[in-house]
């Protein structure tokens, strides 16, 4: 090739087009991007959901879904809720102080997590990796749990461990205690799950 | 560019033919280069097998796939019924299945082994290092591709499962949660989750792995295959400039490569007809309950070929991290005092320690024990600047790097075993004194890959006529 010179002017010019170029170019991405997100219909299928908890024995749980998870109601019997003051002591937040706004709404930051003692209603998904917790409502000692163990779930995938209501126990994987989503009681046998009185 | 070149109009049909390709595609010259007059060792093994198993596996994988995608429906309503409409209505549909969900796991047996191989021949060493490179990003590739499709047949294990990985973007500080979000598309894993990892799972990581596969193969044959003795052939050239150790690809290894593919069929085949879940371990029993969003199975773990990083996973446990902070100080330490480097480095080491060992304070365990299985994967990308021997092949090393190999492969199954078992305290702290090894072998390979006296390297092959 013979001798050539370098046009800056024209040099220059590339670059800038081809710097406008580029960055056209990146912000088509955002539109394909944006599609992985929730679409409409996924952000509007959080429907409340109404469930009717007359049929509940003391020490029975029901589950239901809302939202596509598992929420447990789960009828307290005295004695679990007495055991629920004597495992403070090994509970990682039992005045569930973590991310209240998250997962405590104001009125069931208490020690038995809920508006009526007797009811606990709770999401059914362990705060470490977003498995279901197993119920281990039965006192003493069993598989995979401690000899003083009082009662609550286990979740079967990375071992930790909650109270019955919802409270993780120390050293676990977990973080976090169970979420307690929005509910509100329309009558003393209805419940609201997804809405509360103050939206 | 090449000249165009006329051939004598007397030429039988065939050569004209021929002719007229070459003058516009280089057909003669691509079958030259990467078959007829590429010139590999005589010396390999039953050990470079593998890569070409890798390629069959590819292929049975590719073909099996696209006739399942014909009757699969990527539907959470439908998914798991059109898997098994597929097992008991389809002709032959169980045979199409069973040899894609079989082929996973040939997949992930002959790509180990092909990684060994390159391991312990150090195949990865200069001038193969982009070899290795495209090498490890297929094996992540492919670890993306078994993943998602693990979702498709939409069974309990499949549900979970993913649940599980995708929550573990979410222990990543500030972007997690809203990264969790983009990848599920859903604020649980659902419909939206299953329909985008079929797409990928179909056809964008596979075109991705194509790509790199031909990169692979382009950067090997442009430097050349390693050998058992991890020496070149190139050095020793006869009058023609062909390597004197060198046969050519094409019939010599093509014919021998066959009976590695028939001795795998047979073995494949019969997985295939008489063990196609494998006692549970290329299916798993509890993927054959339909995917229930409200119950986990009592016991999950993912398939065998990731338990080994699940196990690093789980070994991390807040208590782990202050076994890892040590380690972090000390390797600041010796960095600092014994290696021979400037100071303005060293200033950069114990700075990047203190905002290491601070991240490690405040951020959870959770985000840490996602950061090891990632770097168990990704230090494998480091490897060719890891290893500092003066030899490559384990041949010519001393004794006991052997041994040391031996361990490491004895870590790994034992990694890998524990990743199937429940969780349990002495399999905890087993897994973590396993996780510590796996890094520290490699890590502390620039040091120790140096110690211990190397044996003399033949100038020519090890090659017993047979």
């Amino acid at each position: 090739m013979s001798e050539t010179t370098v046009d800056t002017g024209k040099r220059t010019w590339l670059i800038a087009t081809g710097c406008a170029g580029a960055v056209g170019g990146a912000a088509v991405a955002v539109p394909f991007i944006s599609t992985f997100s929730p679409s409409e219909r996924a952000k509007a299928a959080g429907a409340a959901v109404e469930v009717d908890i007359s049929a509940i024995k003391p020490g029975e749980k029901l589950t239901v879904e809302w939202r596509g998870k598992p929420v447990w109601i789960i009828r307290r019997t005295p004695e679990q809720l007495e055991v629920l003051k004597q495992v403070e002591a090994q509970l990682a937040d039992p005045e569930s102080k973590r991310k209240p706004d998250e997962l405590t709404p104001a009125y069931a930051r208490n020690q038995v997590r809920s508006i009526k003692p007797e009811f606990f209603v709770g999401v059914g998904i362990c705060s470490h990796l977003g498995c279901s917790p197993s119920d281990k409502f039965q006192i003493g000692p069993q598989a995979s749990l401690p000899d003083d163990w009082q009662g609550g779930f286990l979740c079967p995938c990375h071992g930790s461990t909650f109270d019955m209501a919802g409270r993780v126990y120390k050293n676990k994987p977990a973080p976090d205690n169970l979420e307690v989503p929005p509910h509100m009681y329309l009558s003393d046998s209805r419940l609201l799950i997804g809405e509360d009185k103050k939206a | 560019m090449a000249e165009f070149k006329e051939i004598s109009p007397n030429a039988p049909l065939a050569d004209k033919a021929l002719n007229w390709v070459d003058n516009r595609f280089p057909l003669s010259k691509l079958y030259k280069d990467h078959l007829s007059e590429y010139y590999a060792p005589k010396n390999f093994n039953f050990l470079y097998f593998f890569g070409v198993l890798s390629m069959l596996v590819l292929v049975i994988q590719i073909l099996t796939g696209i006739f399942l995608t014909m009757h699969y429906k990527p539907d959470a309503a439908i998914a798991f019924a059109s898997v098994e409409y597929i097992m008991r209505d389809v002709p032959w549909g169980w045979l199409i299945r069973y040899m894609h969900s079989t082929g996973a796991s040939a997949f992930f047996i002959v790509v180990y082994m092909h990684m060994f191989r390159g391991l312990i021949y150090g195949s990865y060493r200069k001038p193969r290092e982009l070899v290795w490179l495209f090498g490890c990003a297929i094996f992540l590739a492919l670890m993306g591709e078994a993943f998602m499709g693990y979702l498709l047949p939409w069974g309990q294990m499949s549900y979970w499962g993913a649940q599980v990985i995708v929550n573990l973007f979410s222990a990543i500080p500030f972007i997690g949660p809203d990264l969790a979000l983009l990848i599920r598309g859903d604020y649980v894993v659902g419909d939206a989750t299953l329909n985008r990892f079929f797409a990928f799972h179909v056809i964008a990581v596979p075109l991705v792995l194509l790509g790199l596969v031909v990169a692979h193969i382009i950067a090997l044959h442009e430097v050349g295959s390693n050998n058992p003795d991890g020496i070149e052939i190139k050095a020793h050239k006869d009058d023609n400039g062909k390597p004197l150790d060198g046969i050519p690809f094409h019939p010599y290894y093509t014919v021998h490569d066959i009976m590695g593919v028939m001795g795998f069929l047979l073995v494949f085949t019969a997985i295939i007809f008489f063990a196609p879940e494998f006692g549970g371990y290329f299916l798993e029993y509890n993927n054959f309950i339909p995917a229930d969003p409200l119950k986990t199975p009592l016991h999950i773990a993912p398939v065998w070929y990731f338990t080994p990083y699940y196990s690093m996973l789980r070994a991390i446990t807040s208590e782990m991290m202050y076994a890892l902070i040590v380690c972090v100080i000390a390797a600041a330490y010796l960095g600092t005092t014994r290696a021979a480097i400037s100071n303005t480095l060293k200033t950069a080491i114990i700075g990047g320690a203190v905002v290491l060992v601070g991240a490690m304070l405040a951020i959870d365990a959770k985000f840490w024990g996602v950061v090891v299985m990632g770097g168990a994967v990704v230090i494998l990308f480091f490897l060719p600047w890891l290893d500092n021997c003066a030899v490559k092949s384990i041949r010519y090393r001393p004794n006991w790097h052997k041994y040391l190999y031996v361990v490491f492969v004895i870590d790994f199954f034992i990694l890998g075993y524990l990743g199937m078992q429940p969780p349990s305290a002495i399999g905890e702290r087993v897994s973590q004194v396993g996780s510590l090894f796996y890094f520290g072998f490699f890590l502390l390979m620039p040091w120790w890959s140096r110690l211990g006296e190397t044996k003399p390297v033949p100038d020519r092959v090890n090659f017993v006529a047979h």
